[in-house]
């Protein structure tokens, strides 16, 4: 198994709310991506947040009580 | 630009716009160009970017908490139908000043052919209400109070701080109508108790036509029903509008150019300062009302005085059709006004211009103190033409 190609990606309710994310992370200097929802996880159209698992608790401090999360999936490519 | 026009109409809409406002509307329809919020390509994101980024600046403006407690609309007209249709149910009271524009009277008298009581308090001659009045209109069943920040007609500006305060203290919704005040008149949510604040894009605020807003206080979004449902890139599974912030109230691909123009609108306003906006206004209102009182014939509604009061300004000459005053301004004088009603019966009616109504003049920010005092001489013309009718 490759622990390099191992990611998570954050979900959100829509993409205002992913971009209400990125604002906070960018200012937080906390490294991540947005992409398109893979569709092994869900069948909607939007974006989500990718980003090292290693940041996973860093990151959803920073967003916490700031945006609704609605799930983090644990990937690998 | 046409520098020989004298643009007074700021209260329809604004005119000039800043040169960021086109800058930003032809940068995305140049090179962006994607539908915001629909799919994951850089050009959507792109175009997400900049609807979030005008909500974060329109929340800014606003002190709004959550940026996504805004719903962006075509127009203020469309903000006050959702809090009007979306909101209120038969049997429930509301209670509203004599100064309302149609865009707030005309949904609630559809509303009270639907089974919902209605209270006009009445303004005084000026235009302004007396919050007591509005307290002596409450009833058992009275949910919520729309209210104009500011007159179109007159510029009145209503003591919506007082009001907030009452609606709070008696458990009522307050929704104001900002169409004349949003961008040139300090307004804050949170402290002046605003539940509900729509706001249109294209005066004030500099943006396009076509664009504009409804901040709905955080909670308050349950009890109201979306009036238009649709696609908006969320929740595709299921079959029903989302139930969140903005896409419950957002249906069908939105004014994406119109929005970048708005942003850009909205970042002149915050950068300029509003206290800056106004103060300028106000300059150029008491300029014009110190110049226009002495003439002969003219005849001014509203406040005398510059504060709380907007740069729209009504009068009349003696004896004259205001249509025919509006009519000369503009082919003698390359001054545009606006004569008429100015969608606002009920506030004519309250200063005694009914149903002939008023000339109007609003200035804005880019009008300067040399066509203040050309629309003067102009005035005193057209009243000495009067007498020699």
């Amino acid at each position: 198994m490759n622990e390099k190609s191992q990611y998570s990606v954050m979900l959100f309710k829509a993409v205002s709310y992913v971009l209400k994310a990125e604002k906070i992370l960018k200012k937080e200097n906390l490294p991540h991506k947005l992409i398109p929802v893979p569709k092994n996880i869900s069948s909607d159209c939007g974006i989500c947040l990718r980003f090292d698992p290693a940041l996973q608790n860093k990151i959803e401090a920073a967003l916490l009580n700031k945006v609704e999360v609605e799930e983090i999936r644990a990937l690998r490519d | 630009m046409n520098r020989d026009v004298i643009y007074f109409d700021n209260a329809a809409t604004s005119w000039p716009k800043p040169p960021q406002t086109i800058a930003a509307m032809q940068n995305y329809m140049q090179n962006i160009g994607g539908s915001p919020g629909r799919s994951g390509h850089r050009l959507s994101i792109e175009a997400a970017r900049i609807v979030f980024d005008a909500r974060e600046k329109l929340a800014q403006l606003f002190n709004v908490p959550d940026p996504l407690q805004i719903v962006l609309t075509r127009n203020a007209t469309e903000g006050l139908n959702i809090a009007v249709f979306g909101f209120l149910k038969p049997g429930d009271h509301v209670i509203t000043s004599g100064m309302e524009h149609n865009s707030v009277m005309r949904p609630l008298r559809a509303m009270e052919a639907r089974g919902v009581g209605i209270t006009v308090v009445p303004c005084d001659s000026d235009g302004l209400i007396d919050p007591g009045d509005v307290v002596k209109a409450i009833r058992k069943n009275t949910k919520a109070i729309f209210i104009t920040n500011a007159s179109n007609v007159t510029g009145t500006v209503m003591p919506v701080s007082d009001i907030g305060r009452l609606a709070r203290e008696h458990g009522l919704v307050l929704c104001v109508d900002a169409a004349q005040t949003a961008g040139c008149f300090p307004i804050d949510v949170a402290e002046m108790n605003i539940d509900l604040l729509a706001f249109t894009g294209h005066k004030a605020l500099f943006g396009p036509s076509g664009t504009g807003g409804l901040y709905i206080r955080e909670g308050l979004e349950k009890g109201i029903e979306p009036i238009c449902v649709g696609g908006t890139g969320s929740r595709s599974e299921v079959e029903t509008q989302p139930d969140f912030m903005p896409d419950r109230f957002e249906a069908g691909t939105p004014n994406t150019v119109g929005i970048a123009g708005l942003r850009a609108g909205v970042e002149f306003v915050l950068a300029q300062g509003v206290a800056q906006i106004k103060s300028r206004e106000e300059k150029l209102v008491r300029m014009f009302i110190e110049g226009v009182s002495d003439l002969p014939g003219i005849i001014l509604y509203g406040r005398k005085s510059v504060d709380r009061r907007t740069p729209a300004v009504s009068f009349n000459i003696d004896g004259m059709d205001p249509a025919a005053v509006a009519l000369e301004l503009d082919e003698q004088f390359g001054v545009m006004s606006r004569s008429g009603l100015h969608c606002a019966p009920a506030a004519h009616k309250t200063i005694g211009t009914y149903p002939m109504g008023t000339v109007r003049f609003s200035f804005s920010f880019f009008n300067t103190e040399e066509q203040i005092i050309k629309s003067i001489e102009a005035l005193k013309q057209i009243g000495k033409g009067r007498k020699n009718r």
